[in-house]
C-alpha cells in the first residue's frame, strides 16, 4: 500500500492548510491518546502531569508534529529521510511499534475536528497510508 | 461483562439522541470504502464504486449506511447485554454474509471520525475514551459466533 503520486500531492496540499495549527493539532492528539488508550501512559512516567493539555503533553505533541512535518518533506523517501528519527525511537525510546497506530488515529480524529471540511475521505485516505508509511520508516531499524 | 462508569453511559446515550443517523450513517459507511476499498468486496451489487465521488453519492451506499447506523440501536439500549444482544447478528455476519469481522473495526474507526467532524469539540478525548470504548464492545460482540 505505497504512497501514489495523487497521495503525496494530496499529503503535501493537506499539510500547506494545517501547518499553522500544527502545535494545537500534535497536543490535542497526544492529550487524547493518553486517555483513551491509557496504556501508552506508560511511556511518560517520568512527566508530573498527563492530563490533558498539561504542558510537558502540548511541548511534546509539537515535538511530534514537528516530526511529521519533516516527514512530509521526506515523502519521497521516508525510509531514508527517517534514518535518525528510527534510531532515537528503536535504540532509544523504545517505543512499541504498536503505538504508532494509536497515535495515528488520534491525529485523524483531531484533523476531523478542526478541519471538517477539508478532511474528505480522500484526504483521510491519503493521510492515513502517509501516517501509516511514515510508522513503517519509523520501525525501520528496530530489529 | 462490561462495566459502565455513569459518564460513559450518559455519553453514550447522548451520543445517539443527538445523532442524525441519515447524516451519519451514509458518511461512514462511504468513508470506510473509500479509505479501506478492500471493504467494497462486500458490495457487488451496489453499482458505481469506482472513485469516492461515486462512493459518496451511491444511494444504496447512503442507505446501506443507515440501516447499519440503525444496527447500533440496541446495544445502545441494552448496554449491559450487548454480547447477547447481538449473537444472531454475529451469527448472520459470519454464516451468511462471510465478513470478515475486523472489517467491523474499521467501519467503527470510520464512525469515530464521522462522529468526531459532526460533534466538534464537544468530541472530547473522554467522551473518544467512551464511544470507542462502546464500538469496540460492539466490534468484539459481532465476532464472537464465528467459528
Amino acid at each position: 500500500m505505497s504512497l501514489t503520486a495523487k497521495d503525496k500531492a494530496t499529503v503535501q496540499a493537506f499539510w500547506g492548510k494545517i501547518a499553522g495549527k500544527a502545535e494545537e493539532i500534535g497536543g490535542d492528539a497526544l492529550s487524547r491518546m493518553l486517555v483513551v488508550y491509557p496504556q501508552t501512559k506508560t511511556y511518560f512516567s517520568h512527566w508530573d502531569d498527563l492530563s490533558p493539555g498539561s504542558a510537558p503533553v502540548m511541548k511534546h505533541g509539537k515535538t511530534v508534529m514537528d516530526g511529521v512535518g519533516f516527514a512530509v518533506g521526506q515523502i519521497n523517501d521516508l525510509t531514508a529521510g527517517l534514518l535518525t528519527l528510527s534510531e532515537l525511537h528503536a535504540f532509544q525510546l523504545r517505543i512499541d511499534p504498536a503505538n504508532f497506530k494509536l497515535l495515528s488515529h488520534c491525529i485523524l480524529v483531531v484533523l476531523a475536528i478542526k478541519f471538517p471540511k477539508e478532511f474528505t475521505p480522500e484526504v483521510h485516505v491519503s493521510m492515513d497510508k502517509f501516517l501509516s508509511a511514515l510508522a513503517i520508516a519509523l520501525a525501520e531499524k528496530y530489529r | 461483562m462490561v462495566e459502565w462508569s455513569d459518564f460513559e453511559r450518559s455519553t453514550i446515550q447522548n451520543i445517539f439522541a443527538n445523532m442524525d443517523y441519515d447524516v451519519v450513517g451514509p458518511k461512514a459507511l462511504a468513508r470506510c470504502l473509500v479509505v479501506y476499498p478492500w471493504t467494497q468486496r462486500y458490495f457487488g451489487n451496489f453499482g458505481n464504486l469506482y472513485n469516492a465521488a461515486a462512493i459518496m453519492g451511491n444511494p444504496m451506499v447512503a442507505n446501506h449506511g443507515k440501516v447499519v447506523l440503525h444496527g447500533l440501536d440496541r446495544a445502545v439500549k441494552n448496554m449491559d447485554n450487548i454480547k447477547a444482544t447481538y449473537a444472531e447478528l454475529s451469527v448472520l455476519h459470519s454464516e451468511k454474509l462471510h465478513v470478515d469481522p475486523d472489517n467491523f473495526r474499521l467501519l467503527a474507526d470510520c464512525l469515530s471520525i464521522v462522529v468526531a467532524a459532526q460533534m466538534g469539540t464537544a468530541f472530547t478525548a473522554d467522551v473518544q475514551a467512551a464511544f470507542q470504548k462502546f464500538l469496540a464492545v460492539v466490534v468484539s460482540s459481532l465476532g464472537r459466533q464465528y467459528h
